[in-house]
Protein backbone atom coordinates (compact mmCIF):
# COMPACT_ATOMS: atom_id res chain seq x y z
CA UNK A 1 0.00 0.00 0.00
CA UNK A 2 1.52 3.33 -1.38
CA UNK A 3 -0.63 5.36 1.10
CA UNK A 4 -2.36 4.37 4.54
CA UNK A 5 -4.44 6.82 5.69
CA UNK A 6 -5.08 5.99 9.84
CA UNK A 7 -8.06 7.64 11.52
CA UNK A 8 -7.25 10.73 10.19
CA UNK A 9 -8.64 14.42 11.49
CA UNK A 10 -9.16 17.60 11.22
CA UNK A 11 -10.42 20.40 13.13
CA UNK A 12 -10.82 23.89 12.36
CA UNK A 13 -12.23 25.32 15.82
CA UNK A 14 -15.15 23.70 15.93
CA UNK A 15 -15.71 22.32 12.77
CA UNK A 16 -14.58 18.66 11.66
CA UNK A 17 -13.29 19.47 8.42
CA UNK A 18 -12.03 15.42 8.36
CA UNK A 19 -13.52 12.99 10.66
CA UNK A 20 -12.13 9.97 11.49
CA UNK A 21 -11.12 8.70 8.04
CA UNK A 22 -9.29 5.32 6.99
CA UNK A 23 -8.46 3.97 3.82
CA UNK A 24 -5.25 2.58 1.32
CA UNK A 25 -3.98 3.57 -1.85
CA UNK A 26 -2.70 0.87 -3.80
CA UNK A 27 0.24 1.72 -5.95
CA UNK A 28 -0.18 2.47 -9.27
CA UNK A 29 -3.84 2.88 -9.03
CA UNK A 30 -5.97 6.18 -9.81
CA UNK A 31 -7.05 6.97 -6.51
CA UNK A 32 -10.62 9.09 -6.05
CA UNK A 33 -12.06 11.68 -3.20
CA UNK A 34 -15.32 12.15 -4.46
CA UNK A 35 -17.81 14.53 -3.21
CA UNK A 36 -19.32 18.15 -2.78
CA UNK A 37 -17.64 21.35 -1.71
CA UNK A 38 -16.94 21.67 1.52
CA UNK A 39 -16.69 17.75 1.92
CA UNK A 40 -13.27 17.67 3.22
CA UNK A 41 -11.22 16.62 0.04
CA UNK A 42 -8.87 19.43 -0.12
CA UNK A 43 -7.78 19.05 3.65
CA UNK A 44 -7.39 15.47 3.34
CA UNK A 45 -5.55 16.53 0.43
CA UNK A 46 -3.26 18.93 2.54
CA UNK A 47 -3.05 16.72 5.47
CA UNK A 48 -1.35 14.10 2.83
CA UNK A 49 1.16 16.45 1.41
CA UNK A 50 2.25 17.76 4.58
CA UNK A 51 0.96 21.11 4.63
CA UNK A 52 -1.62 21.24 7.16
CA UNK A 53 -0.97 19.22 10.53
CA UNK A 54 -4.16 16.61 11.29
CA UNK A 55 -5.53 17.29 15.06
CA UNK A 56 -5.72 13.40 15.12
CA UNK A 57 -4.53 10.56 13.55
CA UNK A 58 -1.79 10.22 11.19
CA UNK A 59 -1.06 8.31 7.76
CA UNK A 60 2.20 6.81 5.75
CA UNK A 61 2.98 8.06 1.98
CA UNK A 62 5.66 6.04 -0.02
CA UNK A 63 6.30 4.55 3.56
CA UNK A 64 6.80 8.20 5.83
CA UNK A 65 4.77 9.50 8.28
CA UNK A 66 3.38 12.73 7.16
CA UNK A 67 4.04 13.93 10.63
CA UNK A 68 7.17 12.17 11.87
CA UNK A 69 8.89 12.27 8.44
CA UNK A 70 7.78 15.12 6.44
CA UNK A 71 10.63 15.53 4.84
CA UNK A 72 10.62 12.34 2.86
CA UNK A 73 6.91 12.33 2.21
CA UNK A 74 7.69 15.62 0.43
CA UNK A 75 10.29 14.25 -1.77
CA UNK A 76 7.75 11.07 -2.50
CA UNK A 77 5.06 13.63 -3.88
CA UNK A 78 4.15 16.17 -6.36
CA UNK A 79 0.82 18.03 -5.97
CA UNK A 80 -1.62 20.06 -8.26
CA UNK A 81 -3.04 21.88 -6.09
CA UNK A 82 -7.14 23.47 -6.61
CA UNK A 83 -5.83 26.69 -6.23
CA UNK A 84 -3.75 29.06 -8.79
CA UNK A 85 -0.22 28.08 -7.63
CA UNK A 86 2.57 29.43 -10.55
CA UNK A 87 4.21 32.44 -10.17
CA UNK A 88 2.63 34.19 -13.16
CA UNK A 89 5.85 37.12 -13.56
CA UNK A 90 7.75 34.23 -14.30
CA UNK A 91 7.63 32.27 -17.96
CA UNK A 92 6.33 28.87 -17.87
CA UNK A 93 9.66 27.74 -18.78
CA UNK A 94 10.97 29.61 -15.40
CA UNK A 95 8.35 27.95 -13.38
CA UNK A 96 9.17 24.41 -14.12
CA UNK A 97 12.88 25.38 -13.79
CA UNK A 98 12.19 26.27 -10.56
CA UNK A 99 10.30 23.68 -9.41
CA UNK A 100 13.41 21.42 -11.18
CA UNK A 101 16.16 23.40 -9.33
CA UNK A 102 13.50 22.65 -5.57
CA UNK A 103 13.93 19.42 -6.26
CA UNK A 104 17.66 18.98 -6.84
CA UNK A 105 17.53 18.10 -10.61
CA UNK A 106 20.63 18.60 -12.52
CA UNK A 107 21.01 20.29 -15.27
CA UNK A 108 21.08 18.17 -18.37
CA UNK A 109 18.57 15.84 -16.73
CA UNK A 110 16.31 19.13 -15.83
CA UNK A 111 16.31 19.96 -19.81
CA UNK A 112 15.43 16.98 -20.90
CA UNK A 113 12.70 16.89 -18.50
CA UNK A 114 11.31 20.59 -18.79
CA UNK A 115 11.57 19.75 -22.68
CA UNK A 116 9.39 16.53 -21.82
CA UNK A 117 6.68 18.30 -19.88
CA UNK A 118 5.75 20.72 -22.53
CA UNK A 119 5.01 17.97 -25.10
CA UNK A 120 3.05 16.52 -22.98
CA UNK A 121 1.07 18.99 -21.98
CA UNK A 122 1.37 20.76 -25.58
CA UNK A 123 2.43 24.32 -24.33
CA UNK A 124 5.94 23.91 -26.49
CA UNK A 125 4.97 27.24 -28.39
CA UNK A 126 4.24 29.13 -24.99
CA UNK A 127 7.16 28.01 -22.89
CA UNK A 128 8.71 31.24 -22.94
CA UNK A 129 5.64 33.20 -22.76
CA UNK A 130 4.81 34.62 -18.86
CA UNK A 131 2.64 32.94 -16.90
CA UNK A 132 0.28 35.97 -16.43
CA UNK A 133 -0.69 35.85 -20.45
CA UNK A 134 -1.83 31.69 -20.31
CA UNK A 135 -5.37 30.70 -20.16
CA UNK A 136 -7.06 29.16 -17.13
CA UNK A 137 -6.54 25.88 -19.06
CA UNK A 138 -2.85 26.48 -20.01
CA UNK A 139 -2.61 26.98 -16.75
CA UNK A 140 -3.77 24.19 -15.36
CA UNK A 141 -1.88 22.11 -17.89
CA UNK A 142 1.04 23.94 -16.94
CA UNK A 143 0.91 22.92 -13.30
CA UNK A 144 -0.12 19.10 -14.36
CA UNK A 145 3.25 19.11 -16.27
CA UNK A 146 5.43 20.52 -13.24
CA UNK A 147 3.51 18.37 -10.50
CA UNK A 148 5.18 15.37 -12.49
CA UNK A 149 9.17 17.11 -13.32
CA UNK A 150 10.33 15.39 -10.44
CA UNK A 151 8.69 12.19 -11.37
CA UNK A 152 7.13 11.62 -8.04
CA UNK A 153 5.78 7.92 -6.82
CA UNK A 154 2.44 9.52 -6.18
CA UNK A 155 0.80 12.48 -7.79
CA UNK A 156 -1.98 14.58 -5.73
CA UNK A 157 -4.78 15.78 -8.39
CA UNK A 158 -6.95 18.64 -6.44
CA UNK A 159 -9.89 19.10 -8.94
CA UNK A 160 -7.74 18.91 -11.59
CA UNK A 161 -10.47 20.18 -14.10
CA UNK A 162 -12.64 22.45 -11.75
CA UNK A 163 -13.48 25.82 -13.61
CA UNK A 164 -11.99 24.51 -17.20
CA UNK A 165 -14.11 24.14 -20.10
CA UNK A 166 -15.59 20.32 -20.92
CA UNK A 167 -12.93 20.32 -24.35
CA UNK A 168 -9.86 21.24 -21.88
CA UNK A 169 -11.76 19.22 -19.34
CA UNK A 170 -11.45 16.32 -21.67
CA UNK A 171 -8.16 16.97 -22.65
CA UNK A 172 -6.89 16.76 -18.71
CA UNK A 173 -8.57 13.73 -18.72
CA UNK A 174 -6.61 12.10 -21.15
CA UNK A 175 -3.31 13.23 -19.94
CA UNK A 176 -4.12 12.30 -16.74
CA UNK A 177 -4.56 8.33 -18.26
CA UNK A 178 -1.50 9.16 -20.26
CA UNK A 179 -0.23 9.22 -17.13
CA UNK A 180 -1.20 6.27 -15.56
CA UNK A 181 -0.40 3.83 -17.62
CA UNK A 182 3.38 5.82 -18.86
CA UNK A 183 4.71 6.98 -15.92
CA UNK A 184 3.15 4.02 -13.58
CA UNK A 185 2.69 6.95 -11.09
CA UNK A 186 0.13 6.40 -7.90
CA UNK A 187 -2.88 9.51 -8.39
CA UNK A 188 -4.74 10.64 -5.93
CA UNK A 189 -7.62 12.72 -7.66
CA UNK A 190 -10.24 15.03 -5.71
CA UNK A 191 -13.65 16.08 -7.78
CA UNK A 192 -16.80 16.76 -7.58
CA UNK A 193 -17.44 16.02 -10.43
CA UNK A 194 -19.35 12.44 -10.64
CA UNK A 195 -18.54 11.59 -14.21
CA UNK A 196 -14.50 12.30 -13.70
CA UNK A 197 -14.34 9.80 -10.94
CA UNK A 198 -16.44 7.47 -12.77
CA UNK A 199 -14.10 7.78 -15.79
CA UNK A 200 -11.17 7.79 -14.02
CA UNK A 201 -10.75 6.18 -11.28
CA UNK A 202 -9.36 2.29 -10.22
CA UNK A 203 -11.63 3.07 -6.95
CA UNK A 204 -13.58 6.11 -5.46
CA UNK A 205 -14.13 6.96 -2.32
CA UNK A 206 -16.69 8.91 -1.45
CA UNK A 207 -16.82 11.86 1.08
CA UNK A 208 -19.47 13.76 2.65
CA UNK A 209 -19.41 16.08 5.88
CA UNK A 210 -15.57 14.97 6.34
CA UNK A 211 -16.77 11.37 6.18
CA UNK A 212 -16.25 8.39 4.10
CA UNK A 213 -19.49 6.88 3.70
CA UNK A 214 -18.66 4.04 0.54
CA UNK A 215 -15.46 2.99 -0.84
CA UNK A 216 -14.67 0.65 -4.31
CA UNK A 217 -14.33 0.68 -7.50
CA UNK A 218 -16.78 2.32 -9.68
CA UNK A 219 -17.92 -1.15 -10.70
CA UNK A 220 -18.57 -2.91 -7.34
CA UNK A 221 -20.40 0.44 -6.19
CA UNK A 222 -22.95 0.22 -9.25
CA UNK A 223 -23.29 -3.57 -8.42
CA UNK A 224 -24.49 -3.30 -5.02
CA UNK A 225 -27.44 -1.05 -6.40
CA UNK A 226 -28.58 -4.19 -7.69
CA UNK A 227 -27.59 -4.21 -11.25
CA UNK A 228 -28.94 -3.06 -15.00
CA UNK A 229 -32.16 -2.26 -15.82
CA UNK A 230 -33.15 -3.89 -19.66
CA UNK A 231 -36.52 -2.66 -20.80
CA UNK A 232 -38.36 -4.05 -23.62
CA UNK A 233 -41.10 -2.71 -25.47
CA UNK A 234 -43.59 -5.41 -26.32
CA UNK A 235 -47.28 -4.60 -27.88
CA UNK A 236 -48.49 -8.20 -27.12
CA UNK A 237 -47.65 -11.38 -25.04
CA UNK A 238 -45.80 -9.45 -22.08
CA UNK A 239 -47.39 -12.00 -19.69
CA UNK A 240 -46.49 -15.04 -21.33
CA UNK A 241 -42.77 -13.30 -22.29
CA UNK A 242 -43.07 -12.15 -18.58
CA UNK A 243 -43.47 -16.10 -17.03
CA UNK A 244 -41.10 -17.35 -19.45
CA UNK A 245 -38.29 -14.94 -18.01
CA UNK A 246 -39.49 -16.07 -14.58
CA UNK A 247 -37.55 -19.30 -14.90
CA UNK A 248 -34.03 -18.05 -15.98
CA UNK A 249 -31.64 -17.60 -13.37
CA UNK A 250 -30.10 -14.59 -14.03
CA UNK A 251 -32.86 -12.24 -14.27
CA UNK A 252 -33.50 -10.73 -10.53
CA UNK A 253 -36.57 -9.01 -10.86
CA UNK A 254 -39.49 -8.34 -13.39
CA UNK A 255 -41.61 -6.03 -13.81
CA UNK A 256 -44.01 -4.09 -16.32
CA UNK A 257 -45.67 -0.38 -17.09
CA UNK A 258 -47.42 1.06 -19.92
CA UNK A 259 -46.12 -1.53 -22.62
CA UNK A 260 -42.39 -2.09 -21.23
CA UNK A 261 -41.19 -5.04 -19.81
CA UNK A 262 -38.32 -4.46 -17.27
CA UNK A 263 -35.66 -6.54 -16.44
CA UNK A 264 -32.72 -6.71 -13.88
CA UNK A 265 -29.75 -8.57 -14.59
CA UNK A 266 -25.85 -8.31 -13.99
CA UNK A 267 -23.85 -7.57 -17.28
CA UNK A 268 -27.12 -6.02 -19.40
CA UNK A 269 -25.59 -5.57 -22.85
CA UNK A 270 -24.22 -9.55 -22.15
CA UNK A 271 -27.72 -10.51 -21.67
CA UNK A 272 -29.51 -8.68 -24.12
CA UNK A 273 -29.12 -11.54 -27.07
CA UNK A 274 -29.94 -14.15 -24.80
CA UNK A 275 -33.21 -12.02 -23.88
CA UNK A 276 -33.57 -11.28 -27.58
CA UNK A 277 -33.74 -15.01 -28.33
CA UNK A 278 -36.21 -16.04 -25.59
CA UNK A 279 -38.27 -13.44 -27.46
CA UNK A 280 -38.26 -14.61 -30.70
CA UNK A 281 -38.42 -18.51 -29.43
CA UNK A 282 -41.89 -17.46 -28.11
CA UNK A 283 -42.64 -15.48 -31.19
CA UNK A 284 -42.79 -12.23 -28.99
CA UNK A 285 -41.78 -9.34 -31.33
CA UNK A 286 -39.79 -6.98 -29.38
CA UNK A 287 -40.10 -3.28 -30.63
CA UNK A 288 -37.29 -1.91 -28.81
CA UNK A 289 -34.82 -2.69 -26.26
CA UNK A 290 -33.19 -0.37 -23.62
CA UNK A 291 -30.19 -1.00 -21.44
CA UNK A 292 -29.71 1.54 -18.46
CA UNK A 293 -26.56 0.60 -16.16
CA UNK A 294 -27.11 2.37 -12.84
CA UNK A 295 -24.90 5.17 -13.17
CA UNK A 296 -22.24 6.73 -10.07
CA UNK A 297 -24.43 9.04 -9.98
CA UNK A 298 -27.28 6.29 -8.30
CA UNK A 299 -24.73 5.32 -6.34
CA UNK A 300 -24.07 8.78 -4.66
CA UNK A 301 -27.65 9.21 -4.38
CA UNK A 302 -28.19 6.09 -2.46
CA UNK A 303 -25.18 6.37 0.17
CA UNK A 304 -25.97 10.18 0.89
CA UNK A 305 -29.55 10.46 0.35
CA UNK A 306 -28.76 13.56 -2.22
CA UNK A 307 -27.34 14.12 -5.50
CA UNK A 308 -23.80 16.15 -5.27
CA UNK A 309 -25.31 18.77 -6.62
CA UNK A 310 -27.56 19.73 -3.67
CA UNK A 311 -25.00 20.80 -2.12
CA UNK A 312 -24.35 24.01 -3.78
CA UNK A 313 -21.79 21.98 -6.46
CA UNK A 314 -20.15 25.14 -7.31
CA UNK A 315 -20.24 27.88 -4.28
CA UNK A 316 -18.97 30.74 -4.07
CA UNK A 317 -15.12 30.19 -3.25
CA UNK A 318 -15.47 27.66 -5.58
CA UNK A 319 -16.91 30.28 -8.33
CA UNK A 320 -13.93 32.86 -7.26
CA UNK A 321 -11.63 30.38 -7.74
CA UNK A 322 -12.62 29.43 -11.17
CA UNK A 323 -12.60 33.37 -12.10
CA UNK A 324 -9.38 33.59 -10.60
CA UNK A 325 -8.29 31.00 -12.64
CA UNK A 326 -9.50 31.81 -15.72
CA UNK A 327 -7.86 34.86 -15.57
CA UNK B 1 20.75 23.95 4.05
CA UNK B 2 19.39 22.93 0.77
CA UNK B 3 21.71 25.93 -1.52
CA UNK B 4 19.03 25.15 -4.25
CA UNK B 5 16.48 26.36 -2.55
CA UNK B 6 18.38 29.85 -1.09
CA UNK B 7 19.54 29.81 -5.10
CA UNK B 8 15.99 29.53 -6.54
CA UNK B 9 14.38 32.39 -4.30
CA UNK B 10 17.37 34.36 -4.96
CA UNK B 11 16.99 34.40 -8.68
CA UNK B 12 13.47 34.51 -8.65
CA UNK B 13 13.56 37.89 -6.85
CA UNK B 14 16.51 39.26 -8.93
CA UNK B 15 14.56 37.90 -12.28
CA UNK B 16 11.39 39.84 -11.05
CA UNK B 17 13.00 42.84 -10.19
CA UNK B 18 14.73 43.53 -13.45
CA UNK B 19 11.48 42.72 -15.51
CA UNK B 20 9.36 45.33 -12.81
CA UNK B 21 10.95 48.36 -14.77
CA UNK B 22 7.95 50.80 -13.77
CA UNK B 23 8.71 48.93 -10.40
CA UNK B 24 11.94 50.17 -9.84
CA UNK B 25 10.90 53.53 -11.25
CA UNK B 26 8.30 53.98 -8.98
CA UNK B 27 10.15 53.41 -5.71
CA UNK B 28 13.52 55.39 -6.97
CA UNK B 29 10.44 58.63 -7.02
CA UNK B 30 10.53 58.95 -3.13
CA UNK B 31 14.13 59.16 -2.66
CA UNK B 32 14.93 60.91 -5.27
CA UNK B 33 12.41 64.13 -4.28
CA UNK B 34 13.74 63.76 -0.56
CA UNK B 35 17.26 64.15 -2.17
CA UNK B 36 16.46 66.93 -4.13
CA UNK B 37 13.92 68.66 -1.68
CA UNK B 38 16.04 68.22 1.30
CA UNK B 39 19.29 68.35 -0.03
CA UNK B 40 18.87 71.53 -1.70
CA UNK B 41 15.36 72.95 0.10
CA UNK B 42 16.16 72.53 3.17
CA UNK B 43 20.12 72.40 3.03
CA UNK B 44 19.79 75.69 1.25
CA UNK B 45 18.01 77.51 4.88
CA UNK B 46 19.11 75.30 7.54
CA UNK B 47 22.41 77.12 9.57
CA UNK B 48 24.26 73.23 9.42
CA UNK B 49 26.33 74.79 12.33
CA UNK B 50 23.40 74.36 14.91
CA UNK B 51 22.57 71.12 13.70
CA UNK B 52 26.46 70.21 14.47
CA UNK B 53 27.02 69.08 11.22
CA UNK B 54 30.19 70.30 9.48
CA UNK B 55 30.11 70.96 5.80
CA UNK B 56 27.35 70.07 3.43
CA UNK B 57 24.02 69.19 4.16
CA UNK B 58 23.20 67.00 0.85
CA UNK B 59 26.59 65.30 2.10
CA UNK B 60 24.63 64.97 5.27
CA UNK B 61 21.74 63.76 3.72
CA UNK B 62 21.91 60.84 1.21
CA UNK B 63 23.53 58.19 3.35
CA UNK B 64 19.77 59.21 5.43
CA UNK B 65 17.74 58.61 1.85
CA UNK B 66 19.95 55.40 1.03
CA UNK B 67 18.65 54.27 4.14
CA UNK B 68 15.11 55.36 4.01
CA UNK B 69 15.05 53.69 0.52
CA UNK B 70 16.32 50.29 1.85
CA UNK B 71 13.67 50.10 4.74
CA UNK B 72 10.70 50.88 2.87
CA UNK B 73 12.29 48.37 -0.20
CA UNK B 74 13.14 45.98 2.27
CA UNK B 75 10.12 45.98 4.45
CA UNK B 76 7.76 45.49 0.95
CA UNK B 77 10.10 43.01 -0.20
CA UNK B 78 9.65 41.31 2.81
CA UNK B 79 6.24 41.06 2.65
CA UNK B 80 6.13 39.43 -0.61
CA UNK B 81 5.56 35.99 1.87
CA UNK B 82 1.89 37.66 1.43
CA UNK B 83 1.79 38.18 -1.74
CA UNK B 84 2.48 34.42 -2.87
CA UNK B 85 -0.06 33.27 -0.28
CA UNK B 86 -2.21 34.88 -2.12
CA UNK B 87 -1.20 34.57 -5.43
CA UNK B 88 -0.83 30.24 -4.24
CA UNK B 89 3.12 30.25 -4.83
CA UNK B 90 4.00 29.48 -1.50
CA UNK B 91 1.88 26.60 -1.48
CA UNK B 92 4.69 25.38 -4.25
CA UNK B 93 7.25 26.56 -2.32
CA UNK B 94 6.15 25.30 0.73
CA UNK B 95 5.54 21.70 -0.45
CA UNK B 96 8.92 21.06 -2.04
CA UNK B 97 11.26 18.98 0.56
CA UNK B 98 13.47 22.34 1.47
CA UNK B 99 13.81 23.36 5.02
CA UNK B 100 12.31 26.61 5.83
CA UNK B 101 15.47 28.07 6.84
CA UNK B 102 16.66 27.98 3.29
CA UNK B 103 13.80 29.17 1.97
CA UNK B 104 13.93 32.17 4.55
CA UNK B 105 17.49 32.91 3.23
CA UNK B 106 16.71 33.01 -0.47
CA UNK B 107 13.90 35.46 0.13
CA UNK B 108 16.52 38.07 1.98
CA UNK B 109 19.20 37.38 -0.43
CA UNK B 110 17.30 37.94 -3.09
CA UNK B 111 15.37 40.63 -1.65
CA UNK B 112 18.93 42.14 -0.32
CA UNK B 113 20.63 42.31 -3.93
CA UNK B 114 17.70 43.86 -5.32
CA UNK B 115 17.78 46.88 -2.46
CA UNK B 116 21.41 47.05 -3.02
CA UNK B 117 21.39 47.41 -7.09
CA UNK B 118 18.62 50.64 -6.02
CA UNK B 119 20.24 52.07 -3.50
CA UNK B 120 23.53 52.04 -6.06
CA UNK B 121 21.52 53.85 -8.41
CA UNK B 122 20.33 56.37 -5.79
CA UNK B 123 24.47 57.55 -5.05
CA UNK B 124 25.04 57.37 -8.80
CA UNK B 125 21.70 60.06 -9.21
CA UNK B 126 23.11 61.68 -5.47
CA UNK B 127 26.55 62.33 -7.67
CA UNK B 128 25.25 63.73 -10.55
CA UNK B 129 23.47 66.75 -8.41
CA UNK B 130 26.20 67.18 -6.47
CA UNK B 131 27.20 64.30 -3.55
CA UNK B 132 30.49 63.79 -3.29
CA UNK B 133 31.71 60.67 -1.90
CA UNK B 134 34.97 60.60 0.21
CA UNK B 135 36.83 57.73 -0.87
CA UNK B 136 38.96 56.12 1.69
CA UNK B 137 39.16 52.47 3.26
CA UNK B 138 35.90 52.08 4.75
CA UNK B 139 34.09 52.98 1.62
CA UNK B 140 33.08 49.77 0.17
CA UNK B 141 31.60 48.87 3.67
CA UNK B 142 29.22 50.71 2.29
CA UNK B 143 27.97 47.53 0.56
CA UNK B 144 27.86 46.08 3.70
CA UNK B 145 26.07 48.43 5.84
CA UNK B 146 23.54 48.31 3.06
CA UNK B 147 23.13 44.51 3.21
CA UNK B 148 22.56 43.99 6.51
CA UNK B 149 20.06 47.04 6.87
CA UNK B 150 18.38 45.04 3.85
CA UNK B 151 18.24 41.69 6.08
CA UNK B 152 17.30 43.56 9.02
CA UNK B 153 14.10 44.88 7.53
CA UNK B 154 13.41 42.27 5.09
CA UNK B 155 13.04 40.07 7.83
CA UNK B 156 10.99 42.34 9.57
CA UNK B 157 8.84 42.37 6.28
CA UNK B 158 9.09 38.82 6.42
CA UNK B 159 6.91 38.56 9.66
CA UNK B 160 4.62 41.05 9.45
CA UNK B 161 3.72 39.06 6.24
CA UNK B 162 3.81 35.88 7.51
CA UNK B 163 1.84 36.88 10.43
CA UNK B 164 -0.83 38.68 8.99
CA UNK B 165 -3.23 37.86 6.29
CA UNK B 166 -4.48 40.76 4.62
CA UNK B 167 -3.49 43.01 2.77
CA UNK B 168 -5.23 45.94 4.31
CA UNK B 169 -3.83 45.06 7.46
CA UNK B 170 -0.45 44.85 6.49
CA UNK B 171 -0.56 47.61 5.07
CA UNK B 172 -1.87 49.65 8.26
CA UNK B 173 0.97 47.68 10.16
CA UNK B 174 3.58 48.90 7.86
CA UNK B 175 2.42 52.39 7.16
CA UNK B 176 2.53 52.62 11.08
CA UNK B 177 6.05 50.88 11.35
CA UNK B 178 8.12 52.15 8.57
CA UNK B 179 7.86 56.01 9.04
CA UNK B 180 8.51 56.20 12.54
CA UNK B 181 11.22 54.03 11.54
CA UNK B 182 12.42 56.06 9.26
CA UNK B 183 11.72 59.68 11.58
CA UNK B 184 12.82 58.23 14.67
CA UNK B 185 17.19 57.45 13.37
CA UNK B 186 19.30 59.97 11.96
CA UNK B 187 18.49 59.66 8.55
CA UNK B 188 17.70 63.56 8.29
CA UNK B 189 18.77 65.23 11.23
CA UNK B 190 21.93 64.11 13.78
CA UNK B 191 20.36 62.79 16.87
CA UNK B 192 22.00 64.76 19.20
CA UNK B 193 19.93 67.79 18.35
CA UNK B 194 17.01 66.21 19.98
CA UNK B 195 15.45 65.53 23.39
CA UNK B 196 17.09 62.92 25.63
CA UNK B 197 14.02 60.46 25.62
CA UNK B 198 13.69 60.64 21.63
CA UNK B 199 17.00 60.06 21.46
CA UNK B 200 16.78 56.50 23.51
CA UNK B 201 14.31 55.49 21.14
CA UNK B 202 16.61 56.02 18.59
CA UNK B 203 19.63 54.27 20.16
CA UNK B 204 17.26 51.28 19.38
CA UNK B 205 16.42 51.20 15.95
CA UNK B 206 18.95 49.59 14.13
CA UNK B 207 18.46 52.32 11.01
CA UNK B 208 20.22 54.93 13.01
CA UNK B 209 23.42 52.33 13.03
CA UNK B 210 23.28 51.87 9.22
CA UNK B 211 22.50 55.07 8.13
CA UNK B 212 25.96 56.09 10.46
CA UNK B 213 27.78 53.45 9.09
CA UNK B 214 26.86 54.42 5.56
CA UNK B 215 27.64 57.86 6.71
CA UNK B 216 31.41 56.72 7.56
CA UNK B 217 31.84 54.82 4.29
CA UNK B 218 30.93 57.38 1.96
CA UNK B 219 31.77 60.86 3.73
CA UNK B 220 33.95 59.88 6.68
CA UNK B 221 32.56 60.81 9.25
CA UNK B 222 29.92 59.46 11.78
CA UNK B 223 28.65 59.48 15.41
CA UNK B 224 29.47 56.18 16.64
CA UNK B 225 33.24 54.09 15.97
CA UNK B 226 32.52 51.87 12.91
CA UNK B 227 32.52 48.50 14.80
CA UNK B 228 29.52 49.70 17.29
CA UNK B 229 27.58 50.15 13.82
CA UNK B 230 28.64 46.51 12.40
CA UNK B 231 27.58 44.99 15.57
CA UNK B 232 24.44 46.33 16.51
CA UNK B 233 23.39 45.73 12.90
CA UNK B 234 24.76 42.00 13.17
CA UNK B 235 22.70 41.45 16.76
CA UNK B 236 19.64 42.96 14.55
CA UNK B 237 19.69 40.75 11.55
CA UNK B 238 20.46 37.52 13.71
CA UNK B 239 17.63 38.80 15.89
CA UNK B 240 15.09 39.51 13.46
CA UNK B 241 16.45 36.83 10.89
CA UNK B 242 15.78 33.97 13.49
CA UNK B 243 12.00 35.63 14.52
CA UNK B 244 11.28 35.45 10.52
CA UNK B 245 12.19 32.00 10.02
CA UNK B 246 10.22 30.90 13.24
CA UNK B 247 7.29 33.03 11.96
CA UNK B 248 7.23 31.98 8.58
CA UNK B 249 7.81 28.02 9.49
CA UNK B 250 4.00 28.79 11.55
CA UNK B 251 2.45 30.16 8.39
CA UNK B 252 -0.68 29.15 7.14
CA UNK B 253 -0.32 27.62 3.89
CA UNK B 254 -3.69 26.64 3.37
N1 LIG C 1 -8.03 26.98 6.88
C1 LIG C 1 -9.32 26.73 7.21
N2 LIG C 1 -9.86 27.33 8.28
C2 LIG C 1 -11.15 27.10 8.63
N3 LIG C 1 -11.96 26.27 7.97
C3 LIG C 1 -11.48 25.64 6.89
C4 LIG C 1 -10.14 25.84 6.45
N4 LIG C 1 -9.93 25.07 5.36
C5 LIG C 1 -11.08 24.44 5.12
N5 LIG C 1 -12.02 24.77 6.02
C6 LIG C 1 -13.41 24.24 6.10
O1 LIG C 1 -13.31 22.84 6.15
C7 LIG C 1 -14.33 22.24 5.37
C8 LIG C 1 -13.72 21.34 4.33
O2 LIG C 1 -13.07 22.12 3.37
P1 LIG C 1 -12.26 21.52 2.15
O3 LIG C 1 -11.33 20.49 2.66
O4 LIG C 1 -11.67 22.66 1.40
O5 LIG C 1 -13.41 20.84 1.30
P2 LIG C 1 -13.43 20.38 -0.22
O6 LIG C 1 -12.03 20.42 -0.74
O7 LIG C 1 -14.00 19.02 -0.20
O8 LIG C 1 -14.31 21.33 -0.94
C9 LIG C 1 -15.14 23.38 4.78
O9 LIG C 1 -16.27 23.58 5.59
C10 LIG C 1 -14.20 24.55 4.85
O10 LIG C 1 -14.92 25.75 4.99
MG1 LIG D 1 -11.33 21.42 -2.32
Amino acid sequence: MIIEVKKLEKEFGTLRAVNNISFNVKEGEIFGLLGPNGAGKTTTVKMLTTLVKPTKGTATVAGYDIIKDSNNVRKSIGIVFQDPSLDDELTGRENLEFHAILYNIGKKERKKRIQEAFKLVELEDKADVLVKNYSGGMKRRLEIGRGLLHEPKVLFLDEPTVGLDPQTRRHIWDYIQKLSKEKKVTLILTTHYIEEADYLCNRVAFIDHGKIVALDTPKVLKDKLGGDVVSLQINSGIERLKSEFRKKKYVKTISNRDGFLELTVDEGEKKIPEIMATAQKLGIEVSSVNLHKPSLEDVYIYYTGKTIRDEGGEGWKGMMRSRMRQR
Amino acid sequence: MDTNAIYVLWLRDVKRFFRAKSRIIGTLLMPVFFLIGLGFGLGSIVNLSVLGISGNYLDFIVPGIIGMSLLFISIFTGSSVLWDRQFGFLKEIMVTPNSRVSIVIGRIFGGATSALLQSLVIIVIALLIGFSVHLSLMTPLFIVFALLIATTFISLGLIFGSIISDFQGFQLVTSFLTFPLFFLSNSIFPITTLPKYVQYVMYLNPLTYGVDGMRIALTGSGMFPVWIDLLALVVSTLIFGSIAVYAFKKVDVG
